[in-house]
This record gives structure tokens, sequence and C-alpha cells, in this order.
């Protein structure tokens, strides 16, 4: 199952370096392709993006490591991210980052061993009227206190169970 | 098969019919008698902020509602942009009449449904009480059509003078008339500098080559700001529009719109939009048959605050990591891909079309001396209308905070407002009355920066927000230069060490000293305006920065080293609470003896004061 995943990623990523080969600039749509594609980027398809677009490895390396929005690390099944714009900031953002950390026992940047959640604070998602506010994929938490966080987790453990 | 070949345009004459179609059909929303659309509109924000608080909810109800009692002749439910006040999403409005509804839950929109729009009688008590002070100090320019119009139908657009400027440029007016007109409108880059968009035009318009660029800026990095994010949501053919006059103005046929990819609306409707320009022969080879060529590309950012500087940005489109460079050559002789290029930001562009059809002085006659017009501010932080405003350029920040903003919760004392992001400065509470203009904010130390506007009051640390930018900053410098790449690290050192209660008198000198020499040697914007959120405090709030080196105390009571938890003796009812909560140990005491927490084990979590049911443990700065 996982190899035939496997290959239908990669006939994927074939017909997106195809599309893109001849757009001036393509590396980086390849890439944020690539990434919802893979759900991050790793070394192997970055690899197929240098020979597919003629460019250097190292180059490639370079852009997707200059962008904050490229994963070079997979990612939890569950993506949190944890605003830290100025008005949540302001608001206490910080105070949920921690509780987060702690109650997930891993850093930011990091994903849990059984693979579910992934933590990143991020910058300004522009719902500063919510503040403070966390993502859970597509799912936005607003208007947030220490305390709400471990009805938040619980919600997705129960989901996996 | 017809002899005549289909057209893959629309002319002049068509788009103006369309537009009193148009018109017509929604007439009902603006309190025009003679329509022949629906007679009631209810207009449903869906943009990030009323998105976030449940606004899909609202309307796939509605459209259950509707389909249920069958009233799809009389009544038209549209998805609208922002109309700002995003503190009280999701909103829902109600037109004719600016019925405006606040924090609408779906058992509320029952009732709404049954009273107001079956019954004809408004719900009294779901109406917004803010809407008359929110509004009535605005002027809506870049956001006319926020919250009025469907921004993913052309035609609404269309409705309310869309696509007119173009026409008008494409059959009355040269290339020269209207960078002339942009020049003598006043109008200043609304991203940042503030340089004025007419000189920019004309630059560029100069430079003798077949390949030009428009580029549109719509990688908004500063924390704190959704100005651009809500034009393009809330009316994204504007934007459109104004990037083809420009196109015409300096003999460009390509544009680029360089946007966030961390806002995922806006580009599905930025996308949309293109596509609709396009079927109408809005862009493409033969723009309304003047045989005007121009197109747009949308681009998306990686999550770099940098690639907000114009070379960067630059850089980034052509598939590079974003590192500006020196100038000159500016990038209106030498930009993307080598070629002359215009670069503006969103709400710049959004100022453009009104400006052709409503003419120069209509828009001089809005706004100060040197800074005509209006400005967007998405104003957040301890305020209660949290949102995004649009004011008369001279309007005062005690207008912005205490008659639209609706004054700060808890009647909390104003300290001090921050604009222009990482690299602008504060203004305290003294200097309130002054009116908000480009040069008045630079002559404070200050900028107007993109137009995040935050207000904090007394509880706010301002060396903390220094040290929170500064952390900004360090995080997101290229690092290309090292004046920023080392400079701000070596900065943030220091202030960090300050909130730590381990600073010297000799660390605010230093930290003078490094801002200085940033300022003096970064290569890029961003660089060099990077220290000014440190020197704004100093300049402001000296006194804060005294007492942390000096008295290692946090007057604010939020730089966690220097805080002290101390148990009250007197209203302790030694029930031990508190000691059973601590998760280091810290406190101690009996029935017998006081409680007591031990200093040097506390590790400030304040669990213990959340948890003292008879308010006796006191946070001390």
């Amino acid at each position: 199952m996982c190899c035939e995943n496997q290959a239908l990623m990669d006939e994927m990523l074939a017909k997106v370096i195809e599309e893109h080969k001849d757009m001036p600039g393509a590396l980086i749509p390849v890439l944020h392709e690539a990434q919802a594609i893979y759900g991050y980027l790793p070394e192997d398809v970055m690899k197929k993006i240098s020979e597919g677009l003629g460019e250097p490895v190292a180059k490639v390396y370079g852009v997707a490591t200059f962008y904050s929005q490229f994963s070079l690390t997979k990612k939890g099944k569950f993506k949190i991210n944890v605003c830290m714009g100025t008005a949540c900031y302001v608001k206490g953002s910080a105070d949920i980052l921690n509780k987060l950390k702690e109650r997930l026992a891993i850093e930011v940047g990091e994903c849990t061993e059984d693979g579910k959640f992934s933590l990143d604070a991020c910058r300004c998602i522009g719902a500063c009227g919510l503040a403070p506010v966390i993502t859970v994929n597509d799912e936005v938490y607003g208007r947030l206190t220490e305390a709400d966080i471990d009805d938040i987790i619980d919600k997705y453990e129960a989901m996996e169970a | 098969m017809t002899a005549e070949k289909k057209r893959d345009y629309k002319t002049i004459t068509e788009i103006r019919e369309l537009r009193e179609e148009s018109l017509k059909k929604i007439g009902a929303r603006i309190g025009v008698g003679d329509y022949d659309g629906a007679d009631i509109h209810i207009m449903v924000c869906g943009s990030t902020g009323c998105t976030s608080s449940g606004s899909g909810k609202l309307l796939e109800k509605l459209n259950l509602l509707m389909a249920e009692d069958g009233l799809n002749e009389k009544v038209a439910i549209v998805k609208t942009g922002c109309f700002g006040l995003c503190a009280e999403g999701p909103i829902v409005m109600v037109q004719p009449g600016n019925y405006m509804y606040t924090q609408v839950n779906p058992d509320d929109l029952d009732e709404i449904w049954e009273c107001h729009i079956k019954g004809g009688r408004p719900v009294e008590r779901l109406i917004s009480q803010n809407e008359t002070e929110f509004f009535s100090k605005q002027k809506r320019v870049a956001l006319r059509n926020c919250g009025r119009i469907d921004p993913e139908c052309i035609d609404e657009y269309i409705a309310f003078d869309g696509y007119e400027a173009l026409s008008m440029v494409l059959t009355e007016m040269e290339p020269e008339d209207v960078i002339d007109a942009i020049k003598e409108s006043g109008l200043r880059g609304r991203g940042g500098g503030g340089f004025p968009a007419g000189v920019k035009w004309e630059a560029a318009a100069k430079q003798e080559s077949k390949e030009k660029y428009i580029c549109c800026n719509a990688d908004e990095g500063d924390p704190g700001a959704f100005m651009d994010r809500s034009i393009l949501e809330g009316d994204p053919h504007s934007v459109i529009e104004a990037m083809a006059i420009a196109g015409y103005a300096v003999g460009a046929h390509k544009g680029f719109v360089y946007i966030r990819a961390e806002y995922p609306i806006a580009v599905e409707r930025l996308r949309t939009a293109i596509a609709q320009a396009r079927e109408y022969g809005l862009l493409g080879k033969n723009i309304l048959g003047r045989g005007f060529e121009f197109d747009i590309e949308i681009r998306l950012g990686a999550g770099a605050f940098v690639c907000g500087e114009g070379s960067a940005l630059m850089i980034s489109i052509e598939g590079n990591r974003g590192e500006p460079r020196p100038k000159p050559p500016r990038a209106t002789e030498k930009g993307l891909f080598s070629k002359p290029t215009v670069l503006n930001n969103v709400e710049t562009f959004a100022n453009v079309p009104q400006i052709i059809v409503k003419g120069v002085e209509w828009y001089n006659s809005i706004g100060t001396e040197k800074s005509k017009g209006t400005k967007v501010f998405a104003v957040s932080g301890k305020i209660n209308n949290t949102g995004l405003v649009e004011i008369p350029m001279g309007t005062s920040l005690r207008e912005i905070i205490y008659d639209i903003g609706g004054g700060i919760p808890g009647d909390k004392k104003f300290k001090a407002a921050q604009t222009g992001g990482p690299s602008g400065g504060c203004i305290p509470a003294d200097l309130i009355d002054t009116p908000i203009d480009y040069d008045s904010l630079t002559s404070l130390g200050s900028m107007m920066g993109s137009g995040g506007l935050i207000v904090m009051d007394e509880t706010t640390c301002m060396v903390d927000i220094a040290k929170f930018f500064l952390e900004f900053t360090v995080e997101e410098s290229c690092g290309k230069c090292p004046p920023c790449r080392i400079g701000t690290k070596r900065m943030l050192e220091i202030i960090t060490r300050i909130t730590e209660g381990k600073g010297s008198m000799e660390d605010l000198d230093e930290l003078e000293e490094l801002s200085e020499a940033i300022q003096r040697g970064a290569l890029c914007g961003l660089g060099q305006s990077a220290p000014n959120p440190v020197l704004s405090t100093m300049k402001y709030f000296k006194d804060e920065y005294i007492a942390h080196v000096r008295d290692k105390k946090c007057p604010a009571g939020v730089c966690i080293s220097m805080l002290r938890y101390i148990i009250e003796k007197e209203s302790c009812k030694r029930c031990g609470i508190c000691a059973k909560n601590c998760p280091v140990g810290a406190i101690s005491g009996s029935k017998e003896w006081p409680y007591v927490i031990d200093q040097d084990k506390c590790i400030k979590c304040g669990v213990c004061m959340s948890k003292c049911p008879f308010k006796s443990i006191m946070k001390n700065a």
C-alpha cells in the first residue's frame, strides 16, 4: 500500500515538474506543490526537483531552507500552529505555546513520537480580532486561555481513538 | 459556422450596459427604488476573521432556510469581504437599512430569519450598538467595496464603477495623462516608505525596454497587519483593474501578484477574479477591444518576512532565496528579471481606479497637505473594537482609539500605540492628539508602515515589546549583511539581559550605539529600520528601561524573572490550596503559620494566584 502511494506521489511530482519546466522562477511554485504532495520535502524529492528543473541541488536546498513554509521534516497528522503575531503576543500567546509544549512534551518544530501532533509557532495569520489564536490543520481556535488547551488536544486524541 | 469570428472580449459599451443591468439587480441593497432583483440582501462576512469565528456555518444555514421557505426570488444571500468590526464577528448585515448583526450564532439566525427577513421586524436585541461610532469617522476609499459586494462576482464589482477607470484610461487618456493624474493626486505608497506612486510610474515609463513588469506586493508580513488581505478578500478586482491601468501607463504587459501563502482565502478569491476578468476580456490580448495587452500571474510567498522588501520580493519571484540587493539600480530601471518594474502594494493599487473615476481634485480634497487620501489601519491589541478601519489622513490617534475603536477594555489606561510593525515605533499617550500622516509619524520616530496599529495599555511592558520585535527581526533577518544579521542578534542579547534583571546602565548606551550602526550599515530598508522599536521605546519610556536595569523591577509586571508572587498575610485564610497546587513545592505553612513562598524555588508559573479562593496572592513587580 505504502509503495503504491509512493509511486503515485512520484508520478504526481513528475507531472508538476513537467508543467513548470519552462516557467521563469519555477522553483518556489514547484516546492509548494511538492510539499502539498508529500507533506514535507524529503531529500530525494529535492534531488528529483533539482534534476527536473536543471537547478543545482545546493540551490534547491538553499531555497527550501530559506523559507519557513517549507519543512524538511515530517509533520504530525494534526499540525498545530500557534500564532505569534503582535496582537496574539500581547494577549498571551506565549503562555498558550508553553502549555502546548508541556502537554505534548515536544518543542517547537517537533512532532510527537506517535506522529499525531506537530507543533509550530507561526507568523501572524491575520485573525487578530480573535487573539490569541491557534490553528489545528485548517481549524481556527480563537480567544483562548491556557485552560482551553487540554480540551482541544483531548478532542483530537479522541478523534484518533 | 457563422462567418463572424466570436469575439473574446467585451466592448466598453457592453461593460457599461452590464453595469446598469447589474446595478438594477442589486438595487434593493443600496436603497434604489427601481430594481428587479431580490428585495432583501443578507450580507455575510466571508473573510478570514469572520470565517474563523464561524460565518461558514451561518451561510450554510441561511441557504437551508431559504430553500425550505422557497424565498430564492425574494432574498439574496451574499458572501462579502470584511466589514471591519472583526472583534464582533461573525457579522451579518441585512440590507436595505444597514442592520448590522454581530456575534451571530446559528440560533440567533433563526430569530433573524423569522422576525426580520420574513416578518420585516429587525431584531433589536442583536443589532450592534457599536456600528455608528465605528463607521461614522471613517472614510472608505480602498475598502469601498468590502462588505458591499460579493468579491467572487465580477458583475457586482462592475455595478459600482468597476472597470470604468480602465475604460476611461484606454479611450480618453494617453499613458502620460495617467501618470500625471496619479502624480497630481499625491498618492503615496501605502506599504511603508510612502514614495509617490506617480513618480515611480513615470520613472518606469521613461525606460526604453520591450519588456516591463507591474508587481503587486501582497506579502503583508508585519505582525498584526491585515489590511491588504482584507482588500484582496473583499475587492480583488480593484487591484486587478489598477494593475492593468499601471501597465498601460508604463508600457508593461505582464503583472505579478506576490502574495503570502498564509492567506488561502485571499489567494482563492484573487484566482477567481483573474479568471473572471480574463473571461470578460478585461485581461488578455485585446482588452476591451482597444488593442492593449495585459495579464496577471499569482506567485505565492513561502513565509519569509524579508520578501516584503522590494528587491527581495522580485528575487524571490525569480525563484531564489529572497535576499535583498544593494540599490541603485532602482527597480524602475532594473527590477524583475532585470527589466524595468513598478512595485506597489495592494492598498496603493486599490486607490487608483477611484482616482481616475472621481478625479484628482476629489482625491486631493481628502487628507492633509503632504499626505493625500485615506489610510487603512488594522487596529488590534488592547482595544474594544479590534478590526479594520479606514480614515482620512490627518485623523488623530485619539479619534481612532476612543471614537472608532471604542476605547480600551476594562477602562485601563492607554499607554502607547505601535505603528509600522518591526520597522516602526511607538506613539506614547501624551502624543495621542497627533494627526496621523506620513510626516508626523516619521518625526515622532515611528512610521506609517503598512498600517498595523497595536494598542497597548498599562499592563504592557515596553521593554518586553521592544524585545518581541527584535526577536522577530532576528528570526526573519535574511542573513546577507552583517549589520542586520549580527547586530540585531547582539541587541537582542542585551535586551534579554535587561528583561532578566541582569542589565547595566552601560547596556543602554550600547543599545543606542548598535542601533545607530545598524541604521547606517544595513543593506535594505528592513535592516535599517530594525532598531526603531528599541530606539522609540527608549525615547519615550526610558524610565521603564532604567527601572529594569537599576531597580530590577518591571513596572508592568510582565518580565517574569523580576516577578515575585507574594502571599498577603492579613487576608490569607491558611487553607493550604496554594501549597497543594504549587508544582515545585515552593509554598509552605500550616493552620498555625501563615503560608509563604520560597522565592528561590518559585518558578513564577502563577498557579497559586489563580487557585487562591481569597485573592490573597499578589503579583509584585
